[in-house]
This record gives structure tokens, sequence and C-alpha cells, in this order.
């Protein structure tokens, strides 16, 4: 029905995308907003962590909560999602050659999430609210508090059924050609596939308990508020993993000419996600009463590890396509020539690896571990789990966030990245500070230090406790890093701010950057018909994923020797 | 490399559910809503009253 | 042609063969996958450390008596931090913890090497049960009791923490909320 003339287009001239100027503009506005809101969760993160640093101790009690609760949510959801939301529109329109289904319900979207956010900040500002980002019932917070995340989540949901339906259009107009939809698209699939799930999930416990904070339902059992919220609260961490690997994908093939080791393997394991990724939800509810552990058994698994097995997957075909594409442009000799002749000085591919280690070593395995059903008792809520999750959300989702940014604001934005150098160093100040605190948070954790407290030392408590010496040095050197993740959090924000608005312009037509020429073209045109080593086409990434299985499966045992030690239960 | 495959080949079951959004979409939400969801709450709802 | 951000050069993709990198870690992943399954259900058979899943509906009232009940019966002296009661209840018996803003009472002594019936729950909102310094850790809630059988293998003075925020202010909150445990050889 709409009809576009070539002006509502241009064509970016390395990728060769077409580029719809009013679907562009949503990418802008999206990603703008998710950048300040980073900025804003990462300031409220600053007092949290400089509150948590032994020896300084910022912020009195009632602050620090409230700081928590609004870091927790702003971080946590509002930057996440906001930029989460550009990058399905830029996945459904830019990628595809298309225009954006229905601009306008996706400036709803905008609006209502704008206005959502400033909601539910005004309830946690003005003190009331401090229930930390999950809310958990009787504790109560101000009602707009909760009418803020309703709104917010509808304005999510409207975006991604504009995702879905740019999909519907690009297909009819046949914008990307013949066959399925490319890889990072699918990805994009899978990820607002969960969103709705998740969305759902938000809006079926979020509707009463806003309700119940206005006194029209009496009474909100805190058990079933839990298993629904953690619907919404896990499934919303698995939208990230889906969107942080579909942007690996997306940088292997923009940075090397890559291209997917097997569609059928990456395709597979994106479908394990789709089946069985939300499973996880049951993770924050392991250490709870009166559910079986069948139930517990079943789904903290994701199905016999299935979804882990997916990860793994990806964990592996994502550098591997890379050390492929490297192997066929001439990058052949030895085991880990192609790694180390990889650009590090471009914060696009250092940050995009950088996020993959973290995910992969940090992240993802203590998530697999913390998460058997009988570990878990021993890191519940303990600084075990702020650590886990930095490792996931941060050194993960948010730097590979921040890598895919830097090649987005010249196509996009149509900027040269300003204060290059500050950018070149980012990644690396910004996973240094992340995996430190990371690390430093769960070795407390693992000696017992609790979660979501505003003073460690229990000050001038009868019963006094004092945790271990080392766990109280591993908070300070925490929490350093925390100052240094937030240090390499603001160089992000300052090089984008300064990009954007003050960034030599890109004439339209022109390229930021030379052309990358697909590594399958390469390899023709030099003749090479064999690459890797004994018919293994990417033997130094599978190196790579072995040192992961044998960490893996060491630290599962340290845990289970660990666990064996404390009291008897059962 | 790969098998020659004849024009009126229809694609795999396998790629023909991984290209049906819908069809992914009503698993996505079904499958955790049954075995999460529904699961866990009649767990919750089948806790004996204290004695 | 041919990237991930395009359409699969091979429109048949599915009918491609895996390559040999791809195959054998999706192999080796894909056993250790099942292995970690199978370990975290036979835990329940080999290992001493298990959750029980029993629990009952209770209301904060009901259960405070079950407190004072036990309490009141199994009273041995007074604790030198608080001056409140220590609760010394018989081996194989029920143990009855409450959390509540902001404490865990009531001040407990067991025996090492004795099994206990601990009982668990809230008497205003959820509270996290965290015994220090075994880190053990359990979720606790209004209107919940959850029921299981430990055994202290160590002596000495264990605390009781809470890792559920449950509110507070300055002076006392979530970050005060204490309880304690004497485990006598």
């Amino acid at each position: 029905m709409a009809t576009t003339t070539m002006s509502d287009f241009r064509v970016d001239p390395v990728s060769g995308f077409k580029i719809h100027r009013t679907a562009n503009t949503l990418v802008k506005a999206n990603a703008f907003a998710a950048v300040v809101f980073l900025l804003v969760g990462g300031l409220f993160g600053l007092g949290v962590a400089l509150t948590r640093m032994p020896g300084v101790q910022l912020l009195k009690p009632e602050m620090f909560y409230m700081f928590l609760t609004a870091h927790g949510i702003i971080a946590l959801m509002v930057w996440i999602i906001f930029f989460e939301i550009a990058v399905l529109y830029f996945l459904g329109a830019h990628v595809l050659n298309s225009r954006l289904a229905t601009p306008r319900w996706a400036w709803l979207q905008f609006w209502l999430m704008i206005i959502g956010a400033a909601m539910t900040a005004v309830a946690i500002l003005q003190g009331g609210s401090s229930v930390m980002m999950t809310s958990y019932p009787p504790l109560t917070a101000a009602p707009h508090f909760y009418l803020g995340l309703i709104l917010f989540a509808v304005g999510a949901l409207i975006g991604c059924f504009v995702f879905l339906g740019t999909l519907v259009i690009a297909k009819e107009e046949k914008t990307y050609g013949e066959g399925s939809l490319p890889l990072v698209v699918f990805g994009g699939v899978t990820a607002c596939i969960i969103a709705i799930f998740t969305i759902a999930s938000g809006a079926l416990i979020l509707i009463p308990t806003f309700l119940w904070s206005l006194g029209l339902i009496s009474h909100i059992d805190p058990m079933m508020y839990r298993i629904v919220w953690w619907a919404f609260g896990h499934s919303s961490q698995q939208i990230n993993v889906v969107t942080h690997i579909s942007i690996w994908y997306l940088i292997a093939a923009l940075v090397f000419g890559a291209k997917p080791m097997s569609e059928k393997v990456s395709r597979g394991a994106f479908l394990l996600y789709i089946l069985f990724l939300q499973f996880g939800s049951v993770h924050h509810l392991l250490s709870d009463p009166g559910l079986s552990s069948a139930w517990k058994i079943f789904n903290t698994s994701y199905m016999i590890y299935l979804a882990v097995l997916a990860s793994l997957i990806h964990g592996l075909t994502v550098p591997g396509s890379i050390e492929v594409a490297q192997r066929k442009k001439g990058m052949d000799t030895g085991m880990f020539t192609w790694i180390r002749k990889a650009p590090w000085g471009n914060p696009v591919f250092s940050g995009m690896f950088l996020s993959l280690i973290g995910f992969g070593f940090i992240g993802g395995i203590t998530g697999v571990v913390m998460s058997v059903e009988q570990i878990n008792m021993i890191i519940h809520n303990t600084m075990y789990l702020p650590g886990h999750f930095h490792g996931t959300v941060v050194a993960g989702t948010t730097m590979a966030f921040m890598a895919v940014t830097y090649w987005l604001i010249p196509v996009v934005f149509q900027r040269k990245i300003a204060l290059a150098g500050v950018a070149k160093l980012q990644p690396y100040i910004f996973s240094l500070g992340s995996f430190v605190f990371s690390i430093a948070l769960m070795g407390a954790g693992t000696m017992g230090v609790q979660r979501r407290s505003a003073d460690m030392f229990f000050a001038g408590q009868p019963l006094a406790y004092e945790y271990p010496e080392i766990a109280k040095g591993m908070m300070s050197i925490g929490e350093i890093f925390g100052v240094v993740m937030a240090v390499g959090a603001v160089m992000f924000i300052v090089v984008v701010l300064a990009s954007i608005f003050a960034g030599e312009r890109i004439p339209e037509g022109s390229a930021p950057w030379p052309k990358v020429e697909d590594a399958d073209v390469v390899a023709e045109k030099s003749g090479k018909k064999h690459i890797g080593i004994g018919g293994f086409e990417a033997p130094g990434t599978f190196v790579f994923a072995m040192i992961l299985f044998v960490t893996i499966v060491l630290y599962y045992f340290i845990n289970f020797k660990y666990l064996s030690t404390i009291w008897t239960l059962s | 490399m790969s098998e020659s495959t004849s024009s009126s080949t229809k694609p795999h079951v396998m790629q023909r559910i991984l290209e049906d959004n819908s069809l992914l979409l009503f698993l996505a939400v079904v499958i955790p809503t049954v075995f999460y969801m529904l699961w866990g709450i009649m767990e919750v709802l089948s806790i004996p009253l204290a004695k | 042609m041919g990237t991930s951000y395009t359409p699969p050069t091979n429109p048949d993709w599915w009918r491609e063969p895996i390559e040999r990198t791809e195959l054998l870690w999706i192999v080796l992943a894909f056993a250790w996958c099942v292995f970690m399954f199978g370990w975290m259900i036979g835990w329940h058979w080999i290992g001493n450390q298990n959750m029980n899943n029993e629990a009952y509906k209770t209301t904060p009232e009901a259960y405070s008596k079950k407190v004072a009940d036990m309490q009141a019966q199994y009273a041995v002296r007074k604790d030198e931090a608080t001056g409140e009661d220590v609760v010394a209840p018989p081996p194989g018996s029920d143990v009855y913890l409450a959390g509540m803003q902001w404490q865990w009472r009531p001040i407990l002594e067991l025996q090492k090497g004795k099994s206990y019936r601990i009982h668990l729950s809230s008497l205003d909102v959820v509270h996290g049960f965290s015994l220090q310094p075994e880190n053990i850790n359990f979720q606790a809630y209004p209107g919940y009791e959850q029921v299981f059988t430990a055994t202290p293998n160590k002596s000495g003075t264990f605390a009781i923490a809470c890792g559920e925020y449950c509110g507070g202010g300055d002076a006392f909150g979530h970050h005060t909320m204490l309880g304690r445990i004497y485990v006598k050889e």
C-alpha cells in the first residue's frame, strides 16, 4: 500500500544495505535513548560501587537502596531494551533493505518506553519505591513505579511486533532476494520471540501488582509472584544473550567477510534457544520451598542442558567463522596466526571478541554451575550473583552492544568516530573493569558476603558477624574495578556523544572505511582450496573451545567438592 | 560438497520449521508456559496446609 | 555473497554436511550436557547435601506460636550478647526459625553430628536464610513453611544473615539482619 521512492532510501556503500530514512530515524532515536539511560544507570551503579567498597561506604543505607533499585532498573532494563529495539529495527529494516512497518506504531513504542522509564525513575527517586528491580511483594512501591514498568513493557512489545511486521513486508516486497532470512536476522527473530514471552509474563504479574499497590486487589501471593516475575526477569536476560550472539555473527561478517561455518548448526542452536531457553527462569527459585526437585531439575537444565549446548555451539561457531575467514584470506599458518593478526586496534572487533571471552568464561561457566540445583544453595543471594550477571550482561552483552555501536555510528548517523584513540582503548578498559569486578565479587560471594546489603560489616550489631578478611579484600578489589568499569562506560558515552554531535560528517554515498572482501571471494581468487590443519577448518578455535571445556569441567567438580563439606542437608 | 538437489526438491522439514516464524513464536510461548509456569504454579497450589 | 547478513548462499542449507571441527565439538559438548543432567539427578542419591521439598502453607500468627512454644519448652540460658533466650531443642526434633524485619530468631544451640528438622518461615516480607560461614542459603516466605533436615558437621558459632532485600532505613534494615546458632561438640 505504501509506495516508496528512491529518495526514501540511501545506500550504505560498505555494507550495501539500502537504508530507509524513516527506519533510520527510529534506529537513531532508540539507540540515542539507550546511551542516555546507560549514562544515568551507570552513574547510579557508581554510587552503589562506592558504597559497597569497604573503606569508602559512600551512601547511607536508605540512599543506597534507592540507588541500587535505580541502577538495576535503568541499567538492566532500560538501557538494554532500548538498544535491543534499535538492533531489531536495524536487523529488520536496514539489513533486509526494507522500510519499517507502521512507523507510527514504532514512534508509539518509543514514547511509551520513554514515558514509562521516566515514570518509574521518578517513583524511585521520590524515595518510596526502593524495592529493587525485582519488587517482591509484600514489599510495596508507589503505584507509578509499577505503572511506568507496564508502559515500558507495552512499548517494547509494540516494538517486537513492528519488527515482525517489517519481516513480513520485506518478504512480500522481496527486498532481500530469495531464500531464508539472513542468519543475524533470524537471531533477531529468536530474540523477538523470546521477548514476546518475556513481556507477556511481565504484564501478567505487574498489572495485578499495580492494582494491589492501589488497594484494588487485597493480596499477592509472594511465591506466585516470583514464579511469574522471573519468567519476565530471567527471560529478559535471554533476549540479551540472543541479541549479542547475533551481533557477534554480524561483526564477524562485517570486519572479516566471514560467513557462518554452517547455517544448519547456527540456526539449529537458535532453535534450541527458542524451545528451551526460557526454562532458565527457574534459576531464581532453586532455593525456594515447596517446589519439587523434578520441576527444578527439568527447568534448570534447560531440558537436559540443550540450551546450554546451543550456547556452547555459538561459542565455537562465532570465532570459528572468523578463523575460517582469516585462513581463507591467507593467514593459514600455525594454530593462532589468524587471531594474532586480527585487528585488535579496531574497537568493533576488540569489543566483540572481549565480549565473547567475558560472556563465555566468566558469565557462562558460572551461570551453568550456579544453576545446578544443589550448588545453588551455596551461592543463592550472595555477591556471587551480581558477580555472575555482570559477567554476562556487562562483560558480555553491554560490551557487544558498545562494539557494534562503533560500526553503527558511521552507518546510521553518518558521522566518523570522534576521539578514535579513546575508542580504541575503551573496550580494553571496560572489559578489564568488568572482568575483575565479576570475578572478585564472585569470590566474595563464595565466602558468604550477602547481596543487596548496604553494609557488609553489620556495624554495631549485638549478634555481630565478620566475614573472612579475604572476603573484604575481594570486595575492595572488586569495587575498585567497578570504578574502572564505570570509567570504561564513560569513555564509550563520551565517544558516542562526540561522534554523533561533532564527528566528521560522511557524505552520502561515500564510505567511512574500505569495503571488506568476502573471504570466499578472496579464496577463490587466490585458488586456495584447503585450509586448516588435518581436515579441521578451525583448529585454533577448537583449542580455545577445549580450554573452555576443561575449565567448565574443573569448576563444576570443584564446586561439588566444596558443597560436600558443608552441613549435611536433606 | 553438497548433494545436488533438483529444483523440485522441497527444503528439508527442519528448514521449513526454522523458516516458519509463527510456528516458532507459538512454540516459544507455549512450551515455557506449560513446563515452567503452569507446572510451577500447580506445585505451589498443592502445598499442603501446616498441621 | 553469503555472509551472516545475507540469505544463505545454499538455498538447501539444512542438507549441507557439517564440518569436522563443529561436529566433534557438538558431540563433546552434548556428552557433557547429558553428564551434567545425570549428575544433578544422581547427587540426590550419592550426595549429602540436597534440598528437601517438604513445605506447608501457614500464617505468621500460626508460625509464631510454634516458635514461641519451642522457645518456652527448650530455652536453656540467656545469650551473653543480647540477653535473649538461647533455645536448645533435642536432636531429632522440630526446630522453628523465624525471619522478620530485621532479625532471625530464636538464637539456637545445637549439637554436632546430630540431626534436626529445621523449619523456616517469615513473619512479614520475603527474607533470605543464610547460614554463615557455611554459606547455606534458602528463601523464606511469609505464609509458607519450609522443612529440611540438617546435621551440623562442625562445632562453633554460626551466624544467620539475610540475602533477600527486606527493606529498612539507615539505622536498621536488611543490612543489619542477623541471627545466631551455637553448635556444641
